[in-house]
C-alpha cells in the first residue's frame, strides 16, 4: 500500500479494492470477536429484569440481530443506488453479497423474537404491524435472491434487483414506526424515544456492545463475500482465457 | 454530473417516491385493519356490534381480577377513559397481572362484557433491575403501566 489517500470511487476498481481490503479482514475479525465476547460476558452478568426475569437476556441477541438486518437492507439499497446511477460493477457485487447475510440476520431476528414472545406475551407469533412488516423484510431479501438468479444476463439481473432493493427500502421506516403508527402487541421503542432511553444503563451497555459486535460481524462477512465474488470472477476469466 | 447520470438519479428518486406513495396509500386504506387491537374508548366510539370478533387492549384495572372456579377469570380492561369487563376461561401468560398491559381476542356479548378466547400480555418498553423498581417505589416515583397506551 502506498501512503496516498484512497478516494471512495477509486475502490470501485476491483484491483484497488482487493489490495486495500485484504489487510482490513483480520483486524475486522479481531474487533468483531472482542466486541461480541465482551458483550456476551456483560449480557450474562446483568441483574434480571423486574418483570421479565432472566428472559430479558434474549433482548441482547434479538435487538442487535433485528437492527443489523435493517442496516444490511439499508446498505444493500444504497449499493443499489450507486449501481443504478454510477454503474460501478463493484456496487452490483456488494448489493448482491449483502442479501443472503441480511436474510439470515432477519430470520434470526424472527426466531429469537418468537422464542421471546412465547414466554412473555403468551404467543409465538401474532400478525401485528411490527412483526408483519419485519416478516416482509425477510420476503424482500428472499425475493431479491430469487430474482438475482432468474436472469442469465448478469447486467440485467443487477438492474432489476437494484430496482427491487430501492423500492423495498420503503419498508424500513414502516418497520421502525410501526409501533407508533398502530396499536401492536410488540412494545414501543425503548432507545430512540422522547424522554430518553427506557432501559436501565445496566442493560444498555451490553445491548450497545452487542449491537456494535453484530454490525462488525455483518461488515466482516460482507467484505469476505465481496472479495470472494471478485476472486470468483477473476478465476472464471482466467479459465475462459485458458480454454480459448 | 453528466446528463445520463442525472437521468438515472431522477429514475431512482422516482422509484423511491413511487414506492413510498404506493405504501402510503395502502397503509391509509388499511389503517383500521393494521391496528392490532381497539382500546376500550375505540370500542365505545366504533359501536362494535355483539358477536363480531376483534381484539381489545389496555391495562388490567387495579383490583379487578377475580378468579372463578377452575380456569375461569374475570377482569376489567381500562385505558384510563373507558372500561370493558372481560370473561375468560383458560391460562393467562406469566406477565398477566393488575396494572399490566393486556390484549384479549374475542367478542362482545349482548350484555356488554367481552368474552375472550385468548389473552396475551403486552409489556411496556421499560427494562430495569428489581432494585431500581424498589427504589422508585420507595421514593414514590413509580407509576405502574404509565408507559402503556
Amino acid at each position: 500500500m502506498t501512503g496516498k489517500p484512497v478516494h471512495i470511487f477509486e475502490l470501485a476498481n476491483p484491483k484497488r479494492f482487493m489490495d486495500v481490503s485484504a489487510p482490513v479482514v483480520p483486524w475486522l475479525a479481531a474487533a468483531t470477536t472482542v466486541t461480541i465476547t465482551l458483550g456476551l460476558i456483560l449480557a450474562f452478568n446483568t441483574p434480571p429484569d423486574y418483570q421479565q426475569g432472566d428472559t430479558v437476556r434474549i433482548m441482547f441477541i434479538h435487538v442487535p440481530t433485528a437492527w443489523t438486518a435493517m442496516m444490511a437492507y439499508g446498505l444493500m439499497a444504497l449499493a443499489s443506488v450507486v449501481s443504478l446511477v454510477n454503474r460501478h460493477p463493484l456496487a452490483d457485487v456488494a448489493a448482491k453479497a449483502a442479501a443472503p447475510l441480511g436474510a439470515v440476520f432477519t430470520a434470526l431476528g424472527l426466531i429469537t423474537g418468537s422464542l421471546w414472545g412465547r414466554p412473555m406475551w403468551g404467543a409465538w407469533w401474532v400478525w401485528d404491524g411490527r412483526l408483519t412488516s419485519f416478516l416482509l423484510l425477510l420476503l424482500l431479501y428472499l425475493g431479491y435472491i430469487a430474482l438475482s438468479d432468474a436472469f442469465s444476463d448478469e447486467t440485467r439481473a443487477a438492474r432489476v434487483c437494484a430496482i427491487l432493493a430501492i423500492v423495498g427500502a420503503v419498508n424500513l421506516p414502516i418497520i421502525e414506526f410501526s409501533v407508533q403508527w398502530w396499536t401492536t402487541l410488540h412494545q414501543g421503542e425503548s432507545i430512540l424515544r422522547r424522554g430518553g432511553p427506557a432501559i436501565s444503563p445496566v442493560f444498555l451497555w451490553p445491548l450497545f456492545l452487542m449491537a456494535i459486535g453484530f454490525t462488525l460481524l455483518f461488515l466482516l462477512l460482507w467484505l469476505i463475500r465481496i472479495r470472494t465474488a471478485v476472486l470468483k470472477r477473476r478465476t472464471w476469466n482466467l479459465m475462459l482465457r485458458a480454454t480459448t | 454530473m453528466n446528463a445520463r447520470k442525472k437521468r438515472r438519479l431522477l429514475f431512482v428518486s422516482f422509484l423511491l417516491l413511487g414506492g413510498a406513495g404506493a405504501a402510503g396509500l395502502a397503509i391509509a386504506a388499511l389503517q383500521d385493519n393494521v391496528m392490532y387491537f381497539y382500546s376500550p374508548t375505540d370500542v365505545y366510539a366504533k359501536h362494535v356490534s355483539p358477536g363480531q370478533a376483534f381484539r381489545i387492549g389496555g391495562l388490567v384495572a387495579k383490583h379487578s381480577v377475580h378468579k372463578g372456579r377452575g380456569a375461569e377469570i374475570t377482569f376489567t380492561v381500562t385505558d384510563g377513559n373507558k372500561n370493558v369487563s372481560v370473561d375468560y376461561k383458560g391460562d393467562v401468560p406469566a406477565l398477566f397481572r393488575e396494572g399490566q398491559g393486556v390484549v384479549a381476542m374475542g367478542r362482545l356479548t349482548p350484555s356488554g362484557t367481552f368474552q375472550a378466547d385468548q389473552v396475551l400480555a403486552k409489556h411496556d418498553e421499560k427494562y430495569m433491575p428489581p432494585e431500581v423498581v424498589d427504589a422508585l417505589k420507595r421514593s414514590g416515583h413509580w407509576e405502574e403501566g404509565k408507559a402503556q397506551q
